[in-house]
């Protein structure tokens, strides 16, 4: 490959730029990527939970929750259906799925899967 | 009591200390020491003279044993062991009331259990392999200020290890070409950056102005990148007075997070240290100078396990484990018998990782175990599928020597986790398709490229000095 120096592309205030936790440094996931995390989650046993807001917001703790936590929910097409919901709803929000382990009470998982439009 | 007349002189040990009929109670301390004994003396009166020793006893009869109530408070050396394919030392277990401890003091516990007895003469050599703590006895301690959910929670990062690169050179930079290289590691996509354990506050870069520079550089990284953003810095002071003075400093800086050498510093001045932490809702980073000092003799010292375990009761929010594939020593079993010591609530007695009691924390939080030293791109599948995402991976050259510099090692340190956290979520062997999984990522960075090709013969294959008992043979 070619090693010759390159500058790190980063810069202050440009969304691309702007980071969203956990696989945010991989290339944007399609579908079927985002459909094996949700399988992951729900065959560990977690509660899978939508939310989203508006990009700038996007570093606080709290976004919008998407209805409720899909508590209990095993099959994956109705938790890819609600992605798609929610998205059509809110268009210009970053949108991402938490997995709740209720056990440790921690999140599993959780992961920008739409990026919306600053 | 056993004893109700005052007979002056010495009797060997094993009349009072040893009792093979003794049936543990849940509320004892127990400790499993490795003995190599002086020619001549038997396994019983060794065993029995350690207990002695690390008890109540003392090496002749005094007459003010008869004012108290000795079967109540002396320790029991309860069963011996073969060491598997060595007959030059043996296990011994010992039973030690709880009374025997002052409540949440783990200076204390090592006091007696690794205080003089590791110089007397009867034996050659003594090795405190493993403790149990009574689940009474843990719950008095502080342990970690915040555990490792409420660090989540705070930094917002799930599901994946966290990434730290500690600054290098290691000594000598001053504090504003320091904040140089954290700003440029943390823009990158690192999570943390560190202070080298050596950086304390020496005349090339005072511990104020390397405070502030990095806080400078560790905002300046938060708002490029909209992620949170910590490096550790390094409290360890010549006082505790300075210890806090620099703490308090950090917390003044609204930085998330600081360190501190515990061992060195010692049980006191750390225990201390967390409970501020826990009073002021910072982190706690723990580095552990001093270690190999204590555990890496196989025959003599105390087993990194007891010091973990210490580490926890005492309190720390990170702490350093070993790696198995860097450039220190760990074996690979006896790692993951001391990172589920860091981690779980309930560790269960597995020999098969040098676990020799169950050990339950009871609601006390787990900590990070820190895989740090000699760590690149290339070691990140087999980390990911060691340590599972729970766990800190600490780079230091593995960042910094990245040919273009600490923002690209940065960024290939990151997509070479994700990608691996992925395939892992995918159900994929990550230790097996390692290379796949990185090559896959690369095409996609140029700066993870860059790295697998600056770091492709890199291995590092000694063999472990300090080798689990059971694996020797």
């Amino acid at each position: 490959m070619d090693m010759a120096i390159q500058p790190y592309g980063s810069r202050n205030g440009e969304p691309a730029s702007k980071k969203c936790g956990t696989f945010s440094y991989l290339p944007e996931m399609d579908a079927s990527a985002i459909r094996k995390q949700v399988d992951c989650a729900v065959g560990r046993g977690w509660n899978c939970a939508i939310e989203h807001v508006e990009p700038y917001r996007a570093n606080e703790h709290y976004w919008y929750m998407w209805k409720l936590p899909l508590f209990g929910e095993r099959d994956v097409n109705v938790i890819m259906n609600e992605l798609a919901e929610c998205r059509n709803a809110c268009p210009d929000d970053h949108i991402r799925i938490i997995g709740y382990d209720n056990n440790r009470q921690t999140q599993g998982l959780s992961m920008v899967v739409y990026h919306g439009r600053e | 009591m056993s004893v109700t007349t005052y007979d002056a002189g010495v009797q060997e040990y094993r009349l009072t200390y040893w009792d093979p009929e003794y049936a543990p109670k849940d509320t004892d301390l127990l400790a499993c020491f490795k003995i190599t004994p002086q020619e001549g003396v038997s396994r019983e009166e060794a065993a029995a003279a350690v207990c002695a020793e690390s008890s109540t006893g003392t090496w002749t009869t005094v007459w003010t044993d008869l004012l108290t109530d000795l079967d109540h408070y002396k320790g029991r050396a309860y069963a011996i062991e073969d060491v598997p394919g060595d007959t030059t030392c043996f296990y011994a277990f010992v039973a030690y009331p709880l009374d025997l401890f002052e409540e949440g003091s783990v200076v204390n516990v090592l006091t007696s259990l690794a205080g003089n007895v590791f110089g007397f003469k009867a034996i050659r050599a003594l090795r405190l392999e493993d403790l149990r703590f009574p689940l009474h006895y843990v719950l008095g301690c502080g342990g970690p200020p915040n555990g490792m959910g409420v660090e989540r929670d705070k930094l917002n990062k799930y599901g994946r290890p966290l990434l730290g690169c500690t600054i290098k050179p290691k000594l000598g930079l001053s504090a504003k070409n320091y904040g140089r290289a954290v700003y440029e590691c943390l823009r990158g996509g690192l999570d943390f950056t560190k202070d080298d354990e050596n950086v304390n506050s020496q005349p090339f870069m005072r511990w104020r102005q390397r405070f502030e520079f990095v806080a400078d550089a560790v905002k300046s990284a938060e708002a490029e990148t909209g992620e949170r953003k910590g490096h550790y810095l390094n409290v360890t002071a010549p006082t505790v007075e300075e210890m806090y003075k620099r703490a308090e400093f950090a917390k003044q800086l609204n930085m998330p997070i600081i360190m501190h050498d515990f061992l060195t510093a010692g049980f006191t001045a750390h225990t201390s240290l967390a409970n501020w932490c826990r009073e002021n809702g910072m982190l706690l980073h723990v580095h552990r100078a001093l270690h190999a000092v204590l555990d890496r003799s196989r025959y003599h010292g105390i087993h990194f396990r007891v010091l973990t375990k210490c580490l926890r009761l005492s309190g720390g929010d990170h702490l350093h484990s070993g790696t198995v594939v860097g450039k220190l020593e760990g074996d690979r079993e006896a790692t993951l018998g001391w990172i589920d010591l860091m981690r779980e609530s309930f560790v269960p007695e597995n020999r098969a990782r040098g676990i020799f009691f169950d050990q339950d924390f009871g609601h006390m939080p787990g900590l990070f175990p820190v895989a740090s030293g000699g760590i690149h791109v290339w070691h990140v599948p087999t980390l990911v599928s060691i340590f599972g995402v729970d766990a800190v991976m600490q780079f230091g050259g593995g960042t910094l020597g990245h040919p273009w510099g600490n923002a690209a090692g940065g960024a290939a340190n990151r997509v070479a986790v994700e990608a691996c956290v992925q395939a892992l979520n995918e159900g994929r062997d990550v230790a097996r398709e390692g290379t796949e999984i990185l090559n896959a990522a690369a095409e996609h960075s140029p700066e993870l490229g860059a790295a697998m090709e600056t770091w492709k013969e890199i291995k590092f294959e000694f063999d472990t000095v300090d080798k689990l008992d059971a694996a020797v043979g």
